[in-house]
């Protein structure tokens, strides 16, 4: 990098002008993780006059959990298949619209919409929706013979939270992956065709895997996407439920700590997200750049 | 191995713009054809229709005596190298070669003996295992060679593959090209701006200018009887002198001097006249020339060449290193080796001046 370099005269005046940024990380960052870290270790009787430090208690009883356990494998799950859905469906979308010359523009504007809309927004459309009562979609599927309430049935649930999620998520892959191709030379492709390659072919052995940078780089950011910032739209759906179906880690901390009142645990449980975040980040990092190259 | 007939191919781009009209051109089995012009002159869009990566708005392409116009680029037999090369990054130099075969289900000893000649021909046997990242220009150019060569297609096209190379590459590289055109025996077409590499490597070239062709023709042809004032500027280095002049019967008003053609008179009234700078020469004492203002020169080591004006009209020639300079010059014309072309059309004239063509005295024109 070719920065230019200030000498300051002054000892205090760098220290001065980094204390806006500093002050947001402490206040909001540091110091509450530092608290829920804190809270990690403790137990708290039910009226909060009285804190034990228990050591590791808290992170032992969690993984001997069932509960637990069952909303790491649904996290799982959701957080798999969102990504696997809403990466697809955004790379199909965007291949499409690459073939566009024109009209390539306007999809692209419409296909952005739905990213601005907030997570809660988007659990409760897709809750009216599928409204077993006043929704369009089961009424649709009653005709095919497809019962669906996802009140009662937890598979019902986990479709509609990773439908709504990945119909958010879609956006933002898009639009990477409109970027990803076009810097794909046309010459490539071009050649491929020469050489005797079929236009599906010559996506999966040129352009996919010239594509893979931008893939890796987006698995990440939507595995990330969809085990913390989709509290909203489970929120907004289904509440977790039915039966802890769709009580995804985050969820669970939320439904633990602020509705349970189990402070210790639910700090526990937050650590633990942490720590899967600062992995993600590493890996994000660390091989981003490296591992996927040509 | 094929001939390849392009007859009466013309392209329009939706939107109307057109890039390339009425082009009919025969090229023999084993031909090297040279397509050179002006950037946007529709030379690429030619090679581009022949490749099967641009529609054909009208006429048809032959190869072989096959009609392709509606035949993929995979099935026409050709195989192309681009200017920028078009390696696939991501796959080594042996698989870049044998993409090609690959994906046509050839048998892997036949895609490996294949891939092995090519890389000896092409001397890139000691880089097979490597990404084309990890190549310089050249090397990647002998790749890009080699990607054509392994599948044994019965054309090359070639669309300016060396213009990203520096010179003395660029000029290693055009003789490659010939000697591996001439060993395989294969059909080419090459497209080139740059008319020194146009002239070396073609048997026949196709100067195009405006999406039309100027004039099809061997290169000394070209360069000896250019059909145009156009093709006379663009092919040779430097350019030929053109200088608007005025025949009166046989006789031609150049500025203030006149030159008896003796006889021949293919026009009257205002021409263009051509001259090769190397057809010009300075006049000795006495004899009847040109006058010339110098105003600069270029060494070429071989040869110099000084620039200056005759009337208003900007002129260079063509003298060897020895010759002595002075402000005004007087320039001695061979005028057998004079080319004439229509003034308002830019057409050559039919017709050469005898070889007893000389000045004459300048006296007032009747």
């Amino acid at each position: 990098m070719q920065t230019k370099r200030t000498i300051f005269q002054n000892k205090l005046l760098p220290y001065l002008l980094l204390v806006p940024q500093l002050a947001v990380t402490i206040v909001f960052f540091l110091w509450p993780a530092g608290q829920a870290v804190k809270s990690s270790f403790e137990r708290e009787d039910p009226f909060g006059f009285r804190t034990t430090f228990i050591w590791f208690d808290n992170y032992l009883q969690l993984f001997e959990d069932p509960e637990y356990l069952n909303s790491l494998g649904r996290t799982a799950i959701f957080a798999v298949s969102v990504t696997l859905l809403s990466m697809s469906l955004a790379l199909l979308f965007a291949v499409a619209v690459n073939r566009l010359l024109r009209s390539g523009r306007v999809y692209t504007t419409l296909l952005l919409w739905p990213y601005a809309v907030a997570p809660v927004v988007a659990g409760v459309l897709w809750w009216f929706m599928f409204n077993p009562t006043i929704g369009i979609l089961p009424y649709l599927l009653a005709r095919l013979g497809i019962s669906w309430n996802h009140r009662v049935d937890g598979t019902d649930a986990m479709i509609l939270i990773i439908l709504a999620a990945s119909w958010k998520q879609i956006s933002y892959n898009f639009l990477f992956f409109v970027a990803g191709l076009q810097s794909v030379p046309q010459s490539l492709v071009e050649a491929a065709a020469i050489d005797g390659a079929g236009p599906f072919k010559r996506f999966w052995t040129i352009v996919f895997p010239l594509l893979s940078p931008t893939t890796f780089f987006l698995m990440i950011i939507n595995i990330n996407y969809a085990m913390f910032e989709t509290f909203g739209t489970i929120d907004g759906s289904t509440g977790g439920g039915p039966a802890g179906a769709t009580n995804t880690l985050v969820y669970k901390v939320y439904a633990d700590g602020f509705l349970g009142l189990n402070i210790g645990s639910s700090a526990a449980q937050s650590v633990i997200l942490m720590l899967i975040v600062i992995a993600l980040t590493a890996v994000q990092f660390r091989w981003v750049e490296r591992r996927v190259q040509y | 191995m094929a001939s390849i007939d392009v007859e009466n191919v013309g392209k329009v781009y939706s939107g109307g713009v057109r890039a390339v009209t009425d082009i009919k051109l025969n090229i023999a089995d084993g031909e090297f054809i040279v397509l050179v012009g002006p950037s946007g002159c529709g030379k690429s869009t030619l090679l581009r229709m022949v490749a099967g990566l641009e529609t054909i708005s009208e006429g048809e392409v032959k190869i072989g005596s096959k009609v392709v116009n509606n035949v993929e680029p995979a099935d026409r037999d050709i195989a192309m190298v681009f200017q920028n090369y078009a390696l696939y990054p991501h796959m080594t130099v042996y698989n870049n070669l044998a993409y090609g075969l690959k994906n046509r289900g050839t048998p892997k000893s036949e895609i490996d003996t294949r891939v092995a000649e090519a890389a000896r021909m092409l001397e890139i046997t000691q880089y097979l295992d490597r990404k084309p990242r990890a190549l310089s220009g050249g090397q990647r150019q002998r790749v890009a060679m080699g990607r054509a060569i392994v599948r044994k297609p019965a054309a090359f096209l070639f669309d300016e593959p060396l213009s990203n190379l520096d010179a003395k590459l660029r000029v290693s590289m055009r003789g490659e090209i010939k000697r591996l055109q001439r060993r395989l025996g294969t059909t080419s077409i090459y497209v080139t701006h740059d008319q020194l590499e146009a002239m070396t490597l073609a048997d026949r070239l196709v100067v195009l200018n405006g999406g039309r062709i100027e004039q099809i023709g061997a290169p000394l042809e070209v360069y000896h009887a250019p059909a145009s004032t156009f093709v006379a500027s663009f092919i040779g280095s430097p350019a030929m002198n053109l200088v608007k002049g005025e025949l009166h019967g046989d006789r031609l008003a150049i500025g203030p001097s006149v030159i008896g053609l003796n006889g021949f008179a293919p026009a009257s009234g205002p021409v263009t006249v051509g001259v090769r700078a190397e057809d010009m020469r300075v006049a000795h004492e006495g004899e009847e020339a040109l006058p010339f203002r110098l105003e600069y020169t270029e060494e070429l080591g071989s040869q110099r060449l000084i620039h200056g004006a005759v009337g208003d009209q900007q002129v260079t020639v063509a003298v060897s290193p020895e010759t002595e300079l002075a402000p005004e010059m007087r320039i001695a014309v061979d005028a057998k080796r004079l080319h004439f072309f229509a003034a308002d059309t830019g057409r050559r004239l039919a017709g050469k001046v005898p070889a007893e063509a000389k000045f004459v005295p300048a006296e007032p024109v009747a």
